[in-house]
């Protein structure tokens, strides 16, 4: 099963920096493994990330994008304590939802 | 006896609507996800075939679209690529590395109170301009910047 994502959403004025890290092998079906047989392709093919259950993001990713994928964004217009969401799918049907709520200060 | 009997049937049909309906949601959600992957650009093999498959052949080059990567990335495995865009209304924001096997690395759609920026990291097969490709107010506009590979990423 999917890991947890790690989500950070810290307030700058009224925009929140949201950053994400997935953790997902990211195979690009090139890679060859020890036993020299193609490892499948396998990636996270959808990212949404949603703002108190509204959409702010969503991005479609080719395998192109690194192992362990790190996502960086803001959103505007965001308040302490709003939650932030984030689901990403792979192209395996695999899912993983996470969810944190905006704060005020690093932590 | 009879009412009974009725009542019953109705309910269990009510139930078997239900279920179908939530399997129908199902199966559409599933489509319009596969539907929105734009699989014509991620499987392109070239730069020209990405932007016609996001429609944004011959998009002019803008100043306002700051990409912020390495000069000299040293591992192609983990590249950090940045795209800020100052474009008013910036609605999707696409990442293309030229020289990969399959160019186009992703797209973002920015919807509701998203900023025009986007930050990740890519893998990148060799030395190649990175490209953002901008919507924003229904046109496209392109940025470049070239990142030098030390230890390709695609193996």
């Amino acid at each position: 099963m999917a890991e947890p994502m790690k989500i950070r959403a810290i307030l700058q004025g009224d925009t929140a920096d949201v950053r994400i890290l997935m953790l997902h092998p990211m195979e690009t079906g090139q890679r060859k493994d020890a036993k020299g047989e193609i490892v499948p392709l396998h990636f996270i093919q959808s990212v949404v990330v949603t703002h108190n259950g509204k959409t702010v993001l969503d991005a479609q990713w080719s395998q192109a994008v690194s192992r362990n994928p790190f996502l960086g964004l803001r959103v505007k217009g965001a308040k302490t304590g709003d939650r932030i969401g984030v689901t990403w799918t792979d192209n395996k049907g695999d899912k993983r939802t996470d969810e944190v709520a905006v704060s005020a200060t690093s932590q | 006896m009879n009412i009974m009997r009725r009542s019953f049937l109705k309910l269990a049909g009510s139930i078997g609507a239900l279920a179908t309906a939530g399997a129908a949601g199902l199966l559409r959600s599933v489509e319009t996800w596969a539907a929105t992957w734009n699989k014509s650009g991620f499987e392109s093999k070239a730069v020209t075939d990405v932007l016609n498959s996001l429609g944004a052949t011959g998009a002019p080059e803008s100043k306002d679209i700051v990409i912020t990567a390495p000069e000299i990335a040293e591992n192609g495995a983990v590249v950090p690529v940045a795209v800020f865009s100052k474009i008013p209304n910036t609605q999707q924001i696409s990442i293309v590395a030229e020289k990969n096997p399959f160019p186009l690395a992703a797209t973002f759609d920015v919807a509701g109170g998203g900023e025009g920026y986007i930050s990740t990291r890519l893998k990148m097969g060799q030395t190649s301009d990175v490209w953002a490709v901008v919507k924003a107010g229904g046109r496209y506009y392109v940025a470049k910047k070239e990142v030098k590979i030390t230890v390709g990423g695609c193996g």
